[in-house]
């Protein structure tokens, strides 16, 4: 039997992670360092994430999803804005701290054919994390390694030690990549689009996958996708963005039958659903494109496409959050 | 033209050869497909479609072992004509392909118009001036404004770049078009965009299209007829309301059972295994060993059974009193 108990989810400051006007740009650089402007990857984005919760953020892409993801994981240094995990400002850590901060979240990435080291086995993979976090016993690495796989429940273990990636199945893959993640035993798992490489007839599984492991073990999931269909049955709840910012937050089921922000409704209008009289119907979208972040529209940003826009409000103001119903967020005038 | 068959493929093979073996791609697939009508060939990543797809307007790689079958257009057996005779009179001037990825495919450093002009330049030898009119026709079509003809490819989007292949594909009217993934890589609302135009086209022009995808809910925005493919056959053939409603094959019934559905309460169910390597197919039906419902007789191979109605599935389940 292998033990099991060793995990343990710390109780501690609830929410795990708050983020407050959080703001990732880009510079843009035009004659080799005089600054031309930048792009506004994460703009002034705020929310909370409780303990054990799943959170669902979607939006298209150039939304500022991934861009937030990976200043969340701290690949990126926030232009401005706070983030706050465990209690701690990210900005505060020392190098140790910081360190430690990587070991407490996981990061399950997009591809996991791309995620993955092609020379190196499914052993050594696993065992990269532990070496760069300092866990020197070969025999409790082997040990966590194990654990790790039949968490991912890639049994008997000892068969897929020894596989390179080109070996495994997509799903497989990506059963390695969530393996990695769990390894350092994180508080949190942060995974960008997770399935969307996948097939329709497995993605269903890996879902189910990270769904039991975060409920095992009261992990926080930060879930980005494109795709709301599926999000429904695997989040507590949905934070659509759109140009770099948070535009509406809910519960899922709130959401999606009762979306307030004319972006969110558009989206959901937008999704298919494996029904013949769709050949039928013409659907209605709004006309345009997602405006550049470098010179993002005033006021409301998904205004210039907006149906219900209101003259002289949304092209001048910037929305502030309102809250129409309990626990409903939306970022729109026609809410106020 | 009247209506009628406009494609009929009659068992068409297509192996490559792999440094592991025989790779069995498509074997033996047969379908019709009648004027004016859209045909969704579904199927997983790895199922042969894209294959199929190439095969018909032989865009082949080089390691192609054996590539067989009848395939008439019409009333010409164009699987007979010789790879000129095929070139100029059936590749894009009757039957065109938008490829998986296109959008990206586009030359960088000329200018959309000339690109999208380009097959009526060297197909059917018009003057340039003509060829850039006409493309500014078939641009209206696809719902790009004319001035995006003197632009280059990275001064559109990801959806505009794909209506400018799709305009390609359109610009000498052909008969058939091809659409390999033609929405996989774009965002909800840009996909919605695309699948309007086509509905459109198919509409207003009469076009027949024949659209490869692994997204089963995209699939039945265009969907007249359904090919569902698995390791390298079709194993259901049907109308498209009847697969969407009724899937017969076990494994169409497990693959609409997996779709996530925005306002459905039940979780999706996943299909347990995966697909048999093409190098190494197993003996008797190829979807046997993930089958909640196989028994003995799945360890023959099952030939297609036309159940009433048209309807055709490779199962030993729909075989004359042969239920298990």
């Amino acid at each position: 039997m292998t033990p099991k108990s060793t995990w343990t989810t710390d109780s501690g400051p609830d929410p795990l992670l708050a983020v407050r006007d959080l703001r990732t740009w880009f510079e843009l650089r035009r004659w080799g360092f005089l600054p031309a402007g930048f792009v506004r990857a994460v703009d002034e984005v705020s929310f909370e994430l409780r303990r054990g919760e799943a959170v669902a953020f979607v939006g298209e892409s150039g939304s500022g999803k991934s861009s937030l993801a990976r200043t969340l994981l701290g690949l990126y240094r926030p232009t401005g804005g706070e983030v706050i995990f465990a209690g701690r400002n990210l900005q505060s850590l020392n190098r140790a701290e910081q360190l430690h901060y990587r070991a407490r979240v996981g990061y399950v990435q997009q591809d996991p054919y791309g995620a993955l080291p092609p020379f190196m086995n499914v052993g050594r993979i696993l065992a990269e994390p532990l070496i760069v976090h300092g866990v020197s016993s070969r025999a409790e690495r082997q040990r966590r390694i194990h654990e790790a796989l039949e968490e991912v429940r890639l049994t008997p273990a000892d068969d897929f030690l020894p596989k390179f990636p080109h070996m495994l199945s997509g799903g497989q893959q990506q059963r390695v990549v969530i393996a990695r993640a769990l390894i350092m035993r994180p508080a949190m798992i942060i995974a960008d689009e997770p399935v969307s490489m996948l097939d329709a007839s497995v993605r269903v599984e890996i879902l189910n996958l990270l769904h039991t492991i975060r409920t095992t073990h009261n992990l926080t999931l930060a879930f980005i996708t494109h795709d709301l269909a599926t999000v429904r049955h695997f989040a507590e709840r949905i934070f659509v963005m759109y140009a770099a910012k948070v535009v509406e937050k809910a519960e899922v089921k709130d959401l999606v039958d009762h979306p307030l922000h004319p972006y969110t409704q558009a989206l959901l209008a937008a999704i298919a659903e494996p029904d013949p009289a769709n050949a039928d119907r013409v659907r209605v979208i709004p006309g345009g494109e997602p405006p550049s972040l470098i010179s993002p529209p005033p006021g409301c940003r998904f205004h210039p496409r907006c149906p219900h826009a209101i003259p002289d409000l949304c092209d001048r103001e910037i929305p502030p959050e309102f809250e129409p119903r309990p626990g409903h967020f939306a970022a729109c005038w026609l809410h106020r | 033209m009247g209506a009628g068959n406009l494609l009929r493929v009659d068992n068409f093979c297509l192996f490559y050869r792999t440094s592991a073996g025989i790779g069995r791609a498509v074997d033996g697939v047969s379908f019709e497909l009648e004027r004016h009508q859209a045909m969704v060939v579904l199927g997983e990543s790895g199922c042969g479609k894209s294959s199929l797809g190439r095969g018909l307007l032989r865009l082949l790689p080089r390691n192609v072992e054996i590539c067989s079958g009848r395939v008439f257009l019409g009333d010409a057996e164009i699987s007979a004509y010789n790879d000129e005779r095929f070139r100029r009179e059936v590749q894009w001037v009757r039957i065109a392909m938008v490829m998986q990825a296109a959008m990206n495919a586009l030359n960088p450093v000329v200018r959309v118009g000339e690109q999208v002009a380009e097959p009526l330049l060297v197909h059917r030898g018009w003057p340039r001036a003509r060829a850039l009119e006409r493309a500014a026709e078939v641009f209206g079509l696809v719902g790009i404004s004319a001035d995006f003809l003197r632009r280059y490819p990275f001064e559109l989007s990801g959806g505009m770049r794909q209506r400018a292949v799709l305009a390609m594909a359109l610009i000498a009217e052909p008969d058939l078009v091809i659409l390999d993934e033609p929405t996989s890589a774009l965002d909800v609302l840009t996909q919605a965009g695309i699948m309007n135009v086509l509905k459109r086209i198919k509409r207003e022009l009469g076009t027949s299209f024949i659209l490869i995808t692994h997204d089963v809910a995209t699939s039945s925005e265009i969907a007249d007829r359904v090919a569902l493919m698995y390791a390298g056959q079709i194993v259901e053939l049907a109308n498209a309301a009847d697969f969407f409603h009724r899937p017969a094959h076990p494994y169409a019934k497990l693959l609409l059972a997996s779709i996530p559905r925005l306002h459905q309460e039940k979780r999706p169910e996943f299909i347990t295994g995966q697909p048999p390597s093409l190098l190494s197919l197993p003996a008797g039906c190829r979807f046997a060993p993930r089958c909640p419902s196989r028994f003995g007789r799945c360890a023959e191979n099952p030939g297609m059974m036309t159940l009433p109605g048209g309807r055709q599935v490779r199962c030993w389940l729909y075989a004359e009193g042969a239920q298990p």
